[in-house]
């Protein structure tokens, strides 16, 4: 064949061998197949791991309980008993070795996100007990009356 | 038919090599990998939500929010709840405000006061990635950056990722954003990094009206594998063909 012809093949043929020479050393070696499609498991087989390993926030009410015992027990005996201790205490990671204390949220919206009055027929939003949140007490928190560890005001 | 030696041992050496050749293109699996590609995988994480429970509070937003380093006031979420309030004349009036992320505490929507003696139906719908069986943002990642683990949860590469947006606008069901500081797609996983340790998504942990659920569809003792066998459930825009894996009870027509 004529040189004019070959050149720009060779060209392209070192093109190509460079290109995955490179590939070779950029793509992992865990990067591939892992599963049974081609479609939807070509990945990189660490990236899996390394979502396990991303840090947990939430500790759940048990870990409270371990220190917390009055606490954990009182709302655990009042209508609030299935609402978390984070909900409002913030998660706990870190407590108490390097947070030393959670920022408790007291906010008025904080008790509103479930006891706002939305008149919501067959809804268990309409169900309820519910407050207008701009005529009942609007200048104070609601903890001043209510204990949100024990919210029925017949037993105070 | 006469054979001289020399061409005895030439025919012999190309057709053992002829032979060798396909046999030399398949893959030899070991006892152990075998095992593993016939045998059915033992979890497939599904999700069921009972749009009756919730009551719109938020909270499984907010837990999500911190529990996934997703910027708290940036209007990206990896779950929200949707409302959802039908009036007489068949109208329904949809919001989400910051995806509900500090519940629902206004009687508007949208600016517009809807009068409750007119109010038909009114319900929450929380919203999260469905980790469909057939998942479209898989298909069109340009990169292999996404990708469906075996026990059925989409993931995203974030170090291979190279944020070019095809899956966002690849979803149906819109879970997918652009994470402003990974600057990645991201997008709910069942919170990946609890559920390998035993522990319950955030948003599950969260909720206080037993709305979410997560299950094990593998499991056939698992409640709520036992639900969606036996209760009536649906799953949002099955005619996409997407299979998806969050389960709806109650689901309305008119979410969608």
């Amino acid at each position: 064949m004529k040189n004019h012809v070959l050149r720009p093949l060779w060209l392209a043929v070192g093109l190509v061998i460079l290109v995955m020479i490179a590939r070779h050393f950029m793509v992992p070696d865990d990067f591939g197949v892992h599963g049974d499609s081609f479609t939807y498991n070509y990945y990189r087989l660490s990236n899996v791991d390394e979502w396990k390993e991303f840090p947990v926030k939430y500790q759940g009410r048990e870990r409270c309980a371990k220190c917390h015992e009055e606490n954990s027990q009182s709302i655990s005996d009042s209508r609030h008993k299935k609402i978390q201790c984070e909900s409002c205490h913030g998660p706990a990671a870190g407590h108490p070795r390097e947070v030393k204390k959670l920022v408790i949220d007291s906010s008025r919206e904080q008790c509103l996100r479930c006891h706002a009055l939305l008149e919501y027929p067959n809804s268990r939003r309409g169900m309820m007990k519910g407050i207008d949140p701009d005529t009942h007490k609007s200048k104070f928190e609601c903890k001043k009356c209510h204990d949100p560890h024990n919210p029925n005001l017949e037993d105070r | 038919m006469t054979c001289s030696r020399r061409q005895f041992l030439k025919d012999t050496a190309t057709t053992t090599l002829a032979a060798a050749l396909p046999v030399s293109t398949m893959v030899f699996l070991t006892p152990g990998e075998l095992k593993a590609a016939v045998e059915d995988k033992k979890t497939r994480w599904t999700f069921l939500v009972d749009t009756n429970k919730c009551v719109g509070c938020g909270m499984c937003v907010k837990a999500c929010k911190l529990e996934n380093e997703i910027p708290y006031d940036s209007p990206v979420t990896r779950t929200w709840v949707e409302r959802y309030v039908i009036t007489k004349d068949g109208e329904a009036h949809i919001d989400s405000p910051l995806g509900g992320r500090d519940g629902f505490i206004d009687d508007k929507i949208r600016d517009e006061v809807i009068d409750p003696k007119d109010i038909t139906k009114a319900f929450f719908v929380p919203k999260l990635c469905n980790q469909c069986e057939n998942a479209p943002c898989v298909q069109v990642c340009p990169v292999g950056a996404t990708y469906q683990t075996e026990d059925g949860v989409v993931l995203i590469d974030r170090d291979w990722c190279i944020g070019c947006g095809y899956c966002i606008m690849a979803c149906p069901y819109g879970v997918r954003f652009f994470h402003p500081v990974t600057k990645t797609a991201d997008k709910c996983n069942f919170c990946y990094h609890r559920t390998s340790k035993g522990l319950e998504p955030a948003c599950v942990q969260a909720c206080a009206f037993d709305a979410r659920k997560i299950g094990n569809l593998k499991d056939p003792d698992d409640p709520v594998a036992k639900t969606i066998a036996t209760k009536r459930v649906a799953v949002l825009k099955d005619e996409y063909g997407t299979k998806p894996h969050v389960f709806y009870l109650g689901l309305d027509e008119n979410v969608r």
